[in-house]
């Protein structure tokens, strides 16, 4: 009785929801489609999820200190296109540059915090400069992934698929580094009061700067699996991507303000948004819908929480 | 002196000013050739950045987390719908054009829903039913090229001397827009609202009411854009609306209204958007590529609102 009391308190289904709308979508294609339930097919429907994931990651790191990037997309076009020509032709110049961009986005949160500007707005003109300066770089869609990137990305591992392997290890990183370590906490404080993060001693300038940081580190790492994937690139290869992560976040059960945030859930939640493209195309609907559908579950996500929620108050 | 000092004072003068000196830039370097007729270009194509940015403004002045990002999607599904509708006919016009209005209040009601039902902040909300506004209006049109019809085609591109009409009727419901905020009751509930949502509640202000009615009107403003831009453009298309996303906001933060809520002005989201067109067309002028235009175009984005920024939320 106990344990049928736990199963069904809102604490346990909140934390349950991200891994039980990605299993019941799994299970869903399972259904329809068979054959999708091979190390092939998993490595199929999954091999986009592993860019996703860690764009999602990015945005998660500005959301736990309660902004939002618009520019995330923008971003890894950028991190892509360095990668598919600088980082492929001259490493050593491809190097400085990807860590130039992260610099860029590490003075970003030194001036939100500043200046108290709204990151929506910041980020939003940011995501200009940054798919300018990657137009400069990549005028036409092209370039080569370098091979090591390539290589890593084709990796063939024993009985369970690269992707799901590639998600859990960022998803446990992230976890042990904001969850469990003790300057974690203080972190996600700054999201939740900050005010008393900052009077008990801590650099809230310190803290936004190392969160944006972390951000853009994240950022570099999607654009470079994702021509790992696609092996070209282009300046707009990743456009949706602020789209998916803000998406991803949500999904995986983040909050949107007070370092409400899970880095399991969000990796879980970019694995769910994947699965929904495919599930489409098992179900021959029209790629058309693909975007709708990733809305809808969003929203239906979402209803739930609120049902969840309410039974909390 | 005092005149002088009242206007320095305004927060909108300042786009004016950046409006001016960008034109003065660029008439400078042809030696004067185009002078008006970049003005003229400026006030067609600003027309469609007000109508969408004076819709984000009223939302954006309800508070701190209150930004309508679905305003590109419904600028495709009012254009895709419309014209599809018309299917090119002027007989047809009324009917198209409230088939826009009603796909506007359609995706008004659904955003404020959202916000409400689920208790999601509005970021989130117009997010989620964009993905699903898209989806509609990408599989209703798939391969729509459909001209509008003529009277629609020649009303939004009509001159008088150098003055697009368009730009006058909308000149007009700017001031319109301006009166409806600063002097009508509805408008200063908004402020209110943006001032301190538990200060405007406890004065007996409708809080709810007055929200669903300002996602409604900036979501009717953006399909109304849609509908007018499809007619200006010589049809409809999925992406005709992708620009609108920065650019309603940014109209906004250039043209001197407070992020934070509660403070806003009409006047200087016209200055914005001259201000913003002017300066693309002063790169193209000067021959600089599109990479150089779309990282100057940030800079100057970022570095407005960090002068302006810095004004924390009345609390």
């Amino acid at each position: 009785m106990i344990m049928l009391a736990y199963l069904t308190s809102p604490k346990f289904l909140r934390s349950a929801l991200p891994g039980a709308s990605f299993a019941f979508l799994l299970l869903a294609i399972f259904y329809v489609q068979p054959n999708a339930m091979s190390y092939f097919g998993l490595n199929m429907m999954l091999q986009y999820s592993v860019p996703i994931a860690l764009a999602t990651i990015a945005q998660m790191f500005i959301l736990t200190v309660n902004d939002l990037d618009l520019s995330i997309g923008a971003f890894v076009g950028l991190t892509a296109s360095i990668g598919a020509t600088l980082l492929a032709d001259t490493p050593l110049l491809g190097v400085l540059a990807l860590a130039g961009a992260v610099a860029g986005y590490a003075l970003l949160g030194a001036l939100i915090h500043w200046r108290n500007l709204p990151s929506i707005v910041v980020t939003l003109g940011m995501s200009f400069v940054w798919l300018g300066i990657a137009v400069l770089i990549l005028p036409t869609p092209g370039g080569t992934a370098p091979g090591w990137v390539k290589s890593i990305m084709a990796l063939q591992l024993p009985f369970v698929p690269f992707p799901i392997v590639a998600a859990l290890v960022i998803g446990i990183v992230v976890h042990l580094f904001l969850m469990t370590s003790s300057f974690g906490v203080v972190l996600r404080g700054a999201g939740g009061n900050a005010r008393a993060v900052g009077r008990a001693g801590w650099s809230l300038l310190r803290i936004k700067v190392l969160m944006y940081a972390a951000a853009g580190l994240f950022g570099v790492l999607s654009g470079l699996s994702l021509i790992g994937l696609t092996s070209a690139a282009d300046a707009h290869i990743a456009d949706r991507y602020t789209l998916y992560a803000i998406a991803g976040v949500i999904l995986g059960g983040g909050e949107f303000v007070g370092g409400r945030v899970s880095p399991i859930g969000a990796v879980i939640g970019a694995l769910t948004l994947t699965l929904t493209g495919s599930f489409l195309i098992f179900l021959k609907i029209s790629p058309d819908w693909q975007i709708g559908a990733q809305g809808a579950v969003l929203i239906i996500v979402l209803a739930l929480r609120a049902l969840i929620k309410r039974r909390e108050a | 002196m005092t005149h002088v000092r009242q206007i320095v004072e305004k927060p909108w003068i300042w786009s004016f000013v950046g409006m001016f000196l960008v034109w003065l830039a660029t008439v400078l370097y042809t030696g004067g050739t185009g002078a008006t007729q970049v003005i003229t270009a400026a006030l067609s194509f600003a027309t469609f950045t007000v109508i969408v940015g004076i819709g984000q403004m009223f939302v954006i002045t309800t508070g701190p987390g209150n930004v309508d990002l679905s305003i590109p999607s419904t600028i495709a599904l009012s254009g895709v719908l419309a014209m599809k509708i018309m299917g090119g006919s002027d007989a047809m016009l009324a009917v198209g054009l409230g088939a826009s209005l009603a796909s506007g209040f359609a995706v008004g009601v659904f955003n404020y829903m959202l916000i409400r039902l689920l208790r999601i902040p509005p970021i989130i909300a117009t997010l989620s039913s964009s993905f699903l506004i898209l989806s509609t209006a990408i599989a209703y049109g798939r391969g729509l090229k459909i001209k509008p019809p003529r009277m629609l085609a020649d009303f939004t591109s009509a001159q008088v001397a150098g003055v697009p009409i368009l730009a006058v009727v909308i000149i007009l419901f700017a001031v319109g827009m301006s009166i409806l905020l600063n002097r009508t009751l509805y408008g200063r509930s908004v402020l209110a609202i943006g001032q301190n949502m538990r200060a405007a509640r406890l004065a007996g202000i409708r809080v709810e009411r007055i929200r669903f009615a300002t996602y409604t009107l900036s979501a009717v403003l953006a399909a109304i854009t849609g509908f007018l831009l499809a007619g200006f453009s010589g049809g409809a298309s999925l992406n005709m609306g992708q620009e609108y996303l920065l650019a309603s906001i940014a109209v906004v933060v250039i043209g001197g209204t407070s992020v934070a809520g509660g403070k806003s002005n009409v006047p200087g989201i016209w200055g914005a958007a001259m201000f913003m067109f002017l300066l693309v067309t002063m790169l193209n002028t000067f021959g600089a590529s599109a990479g150089i235009r779309l990282i100057l175009t940030g800079i100057i984005i970022v570095t407005v609102i960090t002068i302006a920024g810095g004004d924390k939320p009345a609390r």
